[in-house]
């Protein structure tokens, strides 16, 4: 085992230049299996039952008739299920997922709660079966709806620096605003699906998930298993955003697979995600900003609210990127939260930055307005030294630099700051731009680097390559600590029993691993370096990089971009299309310039539906959604997205031994911002409320005041 | 989902035999809608008489100068007619404003006229719907509806009807032909959709167990020059919030005919006759649009929360029969 010590050293080659998915061809081709694909001998199919109602308690479940169904194996649900334990603190610091803990008492906190699980022979007999199931409800009084304004847990988030009211007060231009943003959820194309069976007295399950140490680990504390008997496998994943962890589905698989010790599958469908898989919050949230004339901040004032279920405290902290982006003298930041009869929210692309820099980068571009300043001046005076609540110094930040970049290769300079005045036919056109930030972190991970005798490397890691071309990523870091070429290195990646290792989150998965890779990877090509050749079960070093990750000094590290957007608006009929965007970002090296992009694109792209599109609606009478799928919960198509571009400054991080910062979520901070920032330019109206759908660009036209 | 048998006919006259009286059964044509609605549950056949392959995939010409369309020409195939591009263009575009390009490939003219709302409540099986299941409720005109209907709504149910090709029919007085096991009829699509009245359930004047066998536009030399815009909440790919189909021959500054059907509006797609008669002997300029788009929606009765497509139907009616006026001057 070696001790990790950061250490920057010179690239190799390969770091840096393009390199196509190493997996690709196997993913294009449909020879890359999927956790839903792998055949098993003796496979059951589970199905979950869901709650119809928001809030009560089982009375009783008519499990009979469903029993004599075609090839029904078995109905788990709160009778007889196995106890399982879910008070414990997981590896992310949090509590598991109420709805994982299955089937431990007749409580239906929300809509969509998992009540019972039909396993049977074939996947549509389970289907069938499960939406046979009569459950009898005591149903009870529910409140679900969400305005922003009773926040009823106090809030375990407040910053508050200097007097408020007196910055305020002394400030030549004041912005007081509200900013709201809807429920939103992340569905990757992949839904969830896990198969669960024992196999030599170990747990196997092949999973699609963001974490195999992490899931591992926690489906050993909810069944109280010893660590090393069970194995999560999650080989390919078709994108998670967040919401992939231990969920419902795998607990479910396991409690089957258990019961009745064959293999069992859970596949969750595209509706019964809109329940148990998470989603964001909507927001609601105040800013106060009070500035000189010249736009100096005085006072900024970022307070939200975000709601959560009855059985887990979620917060969306909004306000966290007030306190990295602008100083002032008074400086007030809170999260607050209210408890509904909702499901539980979670961690969906940049969570906190995303809604939160809609509101603070929409009003600084009304900061800018009335003070008749140029929204990019406006940032670049308010650039702070140190970070405006830790006072630490900044790692790096290349802000400016994204924004000058930015505004040369957008055209900035010509603009016209004066709204309503471009038409070209039906349209009005105008641009908008805004600041992302998004944290830089890393967490400790292991890795195990083995030469084959064959000339060859294998890379072991359990990281996870949930879309974002981390295993190439992976490949070509190791590559250059070896110094060989990439072909010659194989990465094995998504199995827990390579050790423990940080998620695909936090836009800190390949810098984690990459870390670990580099330092087992370097000292291999040290000790191989001494000669003597390699017998034939190969050399192997191994990493654990805790001690180093932990003796990082204490810095503010982010990542940082500038965001610009061009919109047309048609007034009369609502529509809004975004026409380009452009999106400079300082985010450490890039590994590999082909997926950052894509990464980078993909956010911004995910940042247009955030501006006019994604909304998810819930019906007060039920509790639940409406149009609970891809045909109702809108989001960008192809005609919705017109030229992006995104691309980087040179911003190494200094104490990362490959200089990474990470670029997973940066691309959707600031991205709804600029495109509303433009909405304003073209129209002259203020869309505090997303989506700037078309009604509301219709009502702002008929003379309503600012939507 | 329950199980299902399945046939294939070879010819009208076996398909028809083959549906029988049953009520479990459903004719199964480009499978765009049923098969998604079977997947959820709002469908639940015991058997599909599949008429894809049914010798109706034809677009003909007829004597007096109309087109007829039979009921499996796929929506691709009937966009991309010539004789429909250049006799009845707001045909074409209405159909390449829906969808997408695969679901075209494969949804038929019948099957479009047939396909049920996109209501949120009628697609969940979870929650009452008057439609789905008659007398347990309309919980949209409380809940979500900002893309329910405004006009020809009840008290019973507020759904619209998704379908882009219909309003184009629509504004050119399409007849529908179908076969039955008692033999052939024909409805104008004027009369092919019922009122919701209290019978939201009940969409059809269609005979049970009829067959759609082709779709008949009547000769309209108005229709050469016409045209279909659609609005939606994305720029592709998802239903309209309101549409307008249009035709307008004009002389001398003066508003000779005039087509006007609207979508997204109504539980069917809406001939605007009382535009079109305000039209007619009117000046072609933004004033009488807009005077005859204001008698249209007078008889709107938008709900809470979508009030809005009383405005942009006005503004969409006005733009694009201003825009027909405008393209006729060049």
């Amino acid at each position: 085992m070696t001790t990790a010590t950061a250490k920057a050293t010179t690239a190799q080659g390969s770091v840096g230049t393009a390199h196509t998915r190493v997996e690709g061809r196997d993913k294009v081709t449909g020879t890359a299996r999927y956790a839903g694909d792998l055949p098993f001998t003796e496979l059951a199919y589970g199905w979950l039952v869901l709650s119809t109602v928001a809030r009560g308690r089982i009375r009783s479940m008519e499990t009979g008739p469903v029993l004599a169904m075609p090839g029904v194996l078995t109905v788990l649900h709160h009778q007889n299920a196995p106890r399982i334990d879910s008070d414990y603190i997981g590896r992310l610091g949090v509590p598991p997922d109420p709805s994982a803990a299955l089937f431990q008492h007749d409580r239906v906190p929300h809509l969509g709660w998992p009540v019972a699980l039909v396993v049977a022979e074939t996947s549509e007999q389970a289907r069938e079966a499960a939406e046979a199931l009569v459950v009898h409800y005591e149903e009870k009084p529910h409140d679900t709806a969400f305005d922003g304004e009773r926040p009823d847990v106090p809030s375990q988030d407040t910053e508050e620096k200097g007097d408020l009211e007196a910055e305020l007060a002394a400030s030549a231009v004041v912005v007081d605003a509200r900013y709201t943003t809807p429920e939103e959820h992340h569905h990757p194309m992949e839904p969830h699906a896990a198969t669960a069976r024992w196999e030599g007295g170990r747990l196997d399950v092949v999973d699609s998930d963001q974490g195999t140490a992490w899931v591992a680990e926690e489906l050993a504390k909810l069944f109280s298993l010893e660590p090393s008997a069970v194995r999560v496998r999650s080989e390919h994943v078709g994108g998670a955003f967040g919401s992939k962890g231990a969920r419902a589905h795998q607990v479910a698989a396991v409690m089957a697979a258990t019961a009745l010790q064959r293999p069992v599958r859970v596949v969750l469908t595209r509706r019964q995600m809109f329940s148990i898989t998470g989603y964001r919050s909507p927001t609601s949230q105040r800013i106060r900003l009070g500035a000189d004339a010249d736009g100096r901040l005085r006072a900024l004032e970022h307070r939200s609210v975000n709601l959560t279920s009855t059985v887990f405290e979620f917060v969306e902290p909004c306000a966290g990127v007030s306190r990295v982006m602008y100083d002032a003298a008074a400086h007030h930041t809170s999260n607050e939260v209210v408890r509904l009869d909702v499901p539980t929210p979670t961690w969906m692309r940049a969570p906190g930055e995303a809604p939160g820099s809609f509101a603070l980068e929409s009003a600084l571009d009304e900061l800018a307005e009335r003070c008749g300043i140029d929204p990019i001046e406006l940032r670049v005076r308010n650039e702070p030294e140190l970070g405006p609540v830790s006072g630490l110094p900044f790692s790096t930040r290349r802000l400016t630099d994204c924004f000058r970049e930015g505004a040369r290769r957008f055209g900035w300079a010509e603009r016209d700051p004066r709204p309503g005045l471009r038409r070209e036919g039906r349209w009005l056109l105008g641009t908008g731009t805004a600041a992302a930030s998004f944290p830089s972190g890393a967490a400790p991970s292991t890795a195990a680097v083995t030469a084959q005798a064959d000339g060859t490397f294998t890379v072991r890691i359990a990281a996870a390559d949930i879309g974002t071309g981390a295993r190439t990523a992976i490949t070509l870091v190791a590559a250059d600590a070896l110094e060989v070429a990439p072909d010659r290195v194989r990465v094995r990646i998504g199995d827990s029993d390579f050790g423990p290792a940080m998620i695909a989150g936090g836009s800190m998965g390949t810098r984690s691993w990459s870390w670990a890779v580099a330092v087992a990877a370097r000292e291999l090509r040290e000790r191989l370096a001494l000669g003597g050749g390699v017998p034939p079960e190969g050399v192997t070093v191994r990493s654990d990089t805790s001690e180093a990750v932990r003796a990082l000094a204490q810095k503010e590290r982010h990542s940082f971009g500038a965001q610009f957007a061009e919109v047309a608006v048609d007034v009369t009929t609502g529509e809004v299309r975004v026409r380009r965007m452009l999106g400079i970002f300082a985010a450490g090296r890039i590994v590999n310039p082909l997926t950052a992009r894509s990464q980078f694109i993909g956010g911004m792209i995910w940042g247009i539906s955030m501006a006019l599109h994604e909304e998810a609606v819930r019906d007060r009478a039920s509790g639940g959604h409406v149009g609970a799928d891809l045909a109702g919960y809108h989001v960008a198509t192809q005609a919705d997205v017109p030229l992006v571009e995104a691309d980087w400054v040179d911003d190494p991080d200094p104490d990362d031994p490959v200089g990474i910062k990470g670029v997973g979520e940066i691309g959707i901070v600031g991205a709804a911002a600029a495109i509303a920032n433009a909405v304003w330019h073209a129209t002259g109206v203020r869309h505090r409320s997303l989506p700037i759908r078309p009604d509301r660009v219709l009502a702002a036209a008929e003379g309503a005041p600012d939507a | 989902m329950r199980e299902f048998g399945y046939q294939r006919a070879s010819d009208v006259a076996g398909a028809v035999a083959l549906l029988g009286a049953d009520p479990d059964a459903r004719f199964l044509g480009g499978g765009t809608n049923l098969v998604d609605l079977m997947k959820t549950g709002v469908e639940r056949p015991a058997r599909l008489v599949d008429v894809r392959e049914l010798p109706l995939d034809g677009i003909e010409s007829t004597k007096d100068g109309g087109l007829r369309i039979g009921a499996t020409v796929t929506n691709s195939d009937l966009a991309a007619h010539p004789e429909v591009r250049r006799r009845y263009p707001a045909l074409t575009q209405a159909v390449l404003s829906g969808a997408s390009g695969q679901l075209r490939n494969m949804a038929t003219v019948g099957g479009n006229l047939l396909q049920r709302t996109r209501c949120g409540y009628f697609a969940d099986v979870t929650k009452p719907c008057n439609k789905r299941v008659p007398g347990s409720g309309c919980p949209a005109i409380e809940g979500d509806h900002h893309n329910h209907a405004i006009l020809g709504a009840s008290q019973h149910c507020v759904a619209v009807h998704p379908s882009d090709m219909g309003v184009a029919l629509a504004a050119f007085d399409a007849v529908v032909s179908y076969e039955t096991t008692d033999g052939p009829g024909e409805l104008a699509l004027a009369d092919f959709y019922l009122p919701v009245g209290d019978t939201p359930h009940r969409e059809t004047a269609l005979p049970p167990g009829a067959l759609i066998t082709a779709v008949t536009l009547p000769p309209a030399p108005v229709a050469a020059r016409s045209r279909y815009r659609k609005v939606r909440e994305r720029a592709s790919y998802a239903f309209a919030i309101g549409s307008v189909a249009a035709a307008l021959e004009v002389r001398d500054g003066v508003v000779r005919e005039a087509r006007l059907a609207l979508g997204a509006v109504a539980s069917r797609p809406w001939r605007a006759r009382t535009a079109e008669r305000e039209l007619t002997g009117a000046r072609a300029d933004g004033e009488s649009f807009a005077a005859a788009a204001d008698a249209e929606l007078a008889a709107a009765k938008p709900l809470s929360h979508n009030g809005y497509k009383v405005t942009l139907m006005r503004n969409l009616m006005v733009a694009v029969l201003s825009e027909l006026v405008e393209e006729a001057s060049r």
